[in-house]
C-alpha cells in the first residue's frame, strides 16, 4: 500500500508523482495542495490533480550515513544501510522534488545536472506486519 | 522618532550537555543579564520567552515559565515560537513593546535542553505535517538538507571540502577563547577530514551539534538607559523577521519540494538575502559598514552561503573571501567571533539571543581575546524552519 495517499500512481513505466495544478494561474503543487492556490497573486482556481514529469535533472544529492530517528521506520536489529537522497529539478513544472534514490544508487553514481527518472520504490517492510509493504517514489539515473 | 532600543544587559548559561532543565539554563542567563544591566527583576515590566518544544507544553510555556522561576511579579508576558528564529522574534516583540511605550524594560530569555543526536519532530502520527512527513517518507534529517546545500555549492561555485573544513578551523579557534562555548579545543583541517561522513559531502566536524544552553537580554528604551547612567548603550537598530515570497525556489527545510515557478517568475533575490537586505534597509547601513557578523553555521558550508547572502562578497566568492582571511580575526569582516554554532552546538530558542550577546560584548569592547578592534556595527543572521527570517543589526 502507498506510504502516503494520493502522491503517486501507476506501475513500472507508467509510474508518476501526482501533484495539483491551479486552473486559474497554472501553479503546480507537490506535495498536492487541495485547499487553495498558494500563489498570492492568484484569486484561486480549482485545483486539479496532475501527473508530474517522469524525468528531471539532479539539483543536488546527499546520503544518510546514520540511522535517522523516528518517525522514519527501520529495523533496529539490522545493521544500518545508508540510502541516497536526490533533489530533482523538473523543467516543465519548474519545481524541485526530493526523494530517496533507488536501492544501490550511491552518491558516487550521481552528478548535479544528471538526468534521472522517477520509479516505484519500497519505503519499508514493516517488521511488525510482514504483509504490509509501504510503497513510495524513488529517483534513479535515466536508463 | 528613534527606532533604537538599548541592550542594557546580556547573560548566558554555558552551552553543553548538562542534563538539567531548560528552565535552569534560562534563569541563570536571565539573572546574569539583569545583573549586567543593573536592573532589579521586580522593576521589569515585560518578559518575552523564546519557546522550547521540549518543555512538556510546546509553544505555550516559555515566558511564563521563566517569570515563575525568577519569582512572579506580574510582568506582561509573551512567548514566541519561530524555530531557529525564535530568539529574533522574541527581540522583535520586546522592541515593539518598548517603541510603543508599553514597557520601558523588557527581559528576553531563550533556553533549551536538546535531545541526543538528530533533532526530530515531536511524537505522534501527523501525516498533514511536512516536518513529520520528511522524516517518515524520506528519512531527511537536518544534516541531509545541509548535505544537499553543500553539494550544490560545490557544483555551482566550485567550493571544496577543504574550504568547508577551513570554516571549522576558524570557528574552533575562536570557540577556544569563549568561556560560554561547549567546544573549547582548536581543530585542524586534518581532523575534519578524518571525521566520519554524516551526509555526503559533510562530515561530523562540518555539522553543528545539538546542545543545552541559555541566553538572555535586558532591552530598554534609550531614555531609560540614559537614566541608568549608560550614556552610549549598545543599540538594536533593526530587526528583520521577514518570510519568503512565492515562489520560493530554494528547497527549504522541512519541505519535500520547492514552490513551482511556472506561474510567477521568482524574485532575483533569494530568501536569505532578503532577510539581510530588510535588516540593512531598516538600519540605514550596508554590509560595508559592518565591523563583524554572527551567522548561523548549522554546517560549515552554510556559513559560506551566508557570506554571500549578507553581501559580504559576490555570489560564488565566499570560499575566496574565507581563504583571504577576510572573515577571520584581524580580517576585513570577522564572522562568528563567538565560535559560532561550530563551537556552541545549537540550543534552538537561545541561539539568536546568544548571537546578540556576542555582538553586544564586541561593541562594548568587552570580548577579551576575541575582541574585534574598534567594533562599531554588527549583524546577526539566521533562518528558522518553516520560513522564518531572522536578522538583527546592532550599533554603538
Amino acid at each position: 500500500m502507498p506510504a502516503v495517499a494520493g502522491w503517486f500512481t501507476g506501475e513500472e513505466d507508467g509510474f508518476r508523482l501526482l501533484g495539483t495544478r491551479c486552473q486559474a494561474c497554472a501553479s503546480v503543487f507537490f506535495p498536492r495542495e487541495d485547499d487553495h492556490c498558494r500563489n498570492p497573486h492568484c484569486a484561486g482556481g480549482v485545483l486539479e490533480e496532475v501527473p508530474l514529469s517522469r524525468y528531471g535533472r539532479v539539483w543536488s544529492y546527499t546520503d544518510s550515513r546514520y540511522r535517522p530517528p523516528s518517525p522514519y521506520v527501520s529495523n533496529p536489529d539490522l545493521p544500518w544501510v545508508p540510502y541516497t537522497l536526490i533533489a530533482v529539478e523538473l523543467e516543465a513544472e519548474r519545481i524541485v522534488v526530493l526523494g530517496q534514490a533507488a536501492p544501490g544508487v550511491t552518491t558516487a553514481d550521481l552528478a548535479v545536472g544528471m538526468e534521472v527518472e522517477v520509479i516505484p520504490g519500497v519505503l519499508q517492510k514493516d517488521p511488525e506486519a510482514a504483509l504490509t509493504t509501504l510503497t513510495t517514489w524513488n529517483w534513479r539515473p535515466r536508463r | 522618532m528613534t527606532t533604537d532600543v538599548a541592550v542594557l544587559g546580556v547573560g548566558m548559561h554555558p552551552w553543553g550537555k548538562w542534563g538539567r532543565s531548560f528552565v535552569e539554563y534560562g534563569t541563570v542567563a536571565a539573572r546574569a543579564a539583569l545583573t549586567d544591566a543593573g536592573v532589579d527583576w521586580r522593576d521589569v515590566g515585560s518578559i518575552v520567552g523564546a519557546d522550547t518544544v521540549r518543555g512538556g507544553y510546546p509553544g505555550y510555556v516559555a515566558g511564563a515559565t521563566f517569570a515563575r522561576a525568577l519569582g512572579r511579579q506580574g510582568a506582561r508576558v509573551t512567548s514566541v515560537y519561530a524555530a531557529c528564529a525564535s530568539g529574533a522574534q522574541a527581540v522583535a516583540a520586546a522592541r515593539a513593546q518598548i517603541l510603543a511605550g508599553l514597557a520601558e524594560v523588557v527581559l528576553v530569555v531563550g533556553a533549551d535542553a536538546a535531545p541526543k543526536g538528530f533533532f526530530r519532530p515531536a511524537g505522534g502520527d501527523r501525516p498533514d505535517d511536512p516536518d513529520w512527513l520528511r522524516f517518515r517518507l524520506l528519512g531527511a534529517t537536518n544534516p541531509a538538507y545541509f548535505g544537499l546545500y553543500a553539494r550544490r555549492r560545490m557544483a555551482v561555485h566550485g567550493d571544496t571540502p577543504e574550504d568547508f573544513a577551513r570554516v571549522k578551523v576558524k570557528n574552533a579557534a575562536l570557540g577556544a577563547l569563549n568561556p560560554y562555548a561547549r567546544y573549547r579545543n582548536r581543530i585542524t583541517s586534518e581532523e575534519v577530514a578524518a571525521s566520519a561522513v554524516v551526509a555526503d559531502p559533510l562530515r561530523l566536524l562540518d555539522i553543528c551539534a545539538t546542545s543545552d544552553g541559555g541566553a538572555a537580554l535586558v532591552l530598554s528604551s534609550i531614555a531609560f538607559a540614559q537614566r541608568q547612567g549608560v550614556a552610549r548603550p549598545v543599540r538594536i537598530r533593526s530587526v528583520s523577521t521577514v518570510s519568503p515570497r512565492f515562489p520560493n525556489t530554494e528547497l527549504d527545510m522541512p519541505d519535500i519540494a520547492t514552490d513551482s515557478a511556472v506561474a510567477v517568475e521568482p524574485a532575483t533575490e533569494a530568501f536569505r538575502a532578503s532577510i539581510a537586505r530588510t535588516a540593512y534597509e531598516e538600519a540605514g547601513l550596508g554590509p560595508e559598514d559592518l565591523s563583524l557578523a554572527e551567522v548561523y553555521d548549522l554546517s560549515t558550508a552554510m556559513e559560506l552561503q551566508w557570506y554571500e547572502d549578507l553581501g559580504l562578497c559576490a555570489d560564488g566568492e565566499a570560499a575566496k573571501l574565507l581563504r583571504e582571511g577576510a572573515t577571520a580575526p584581524g580580517g576585513r569582516i570577522p564572522v562568528n567571533t563567538s565560535g559560532g554554532l561550530a563551537s556552541f552546538g545549537e540550543a534552538v530558542p537561545a541561539q539568536a539571543i546568544a548571537q546578540l550577546c556576542e555582538l553586544t560584548w564586541q561593541l562594548r569592547g568587552a570580548a577579551g581575546e576575541r575582541q574585534v578592534t574598534g567594533a562599531r556595527a554588527g549583524i546577526t543572521a539566521n533562518q528558522g524552519l518553516f520560513g522564518h527570517g531572522s536578522a538583527v543589526v546592532v550599533v554603538r
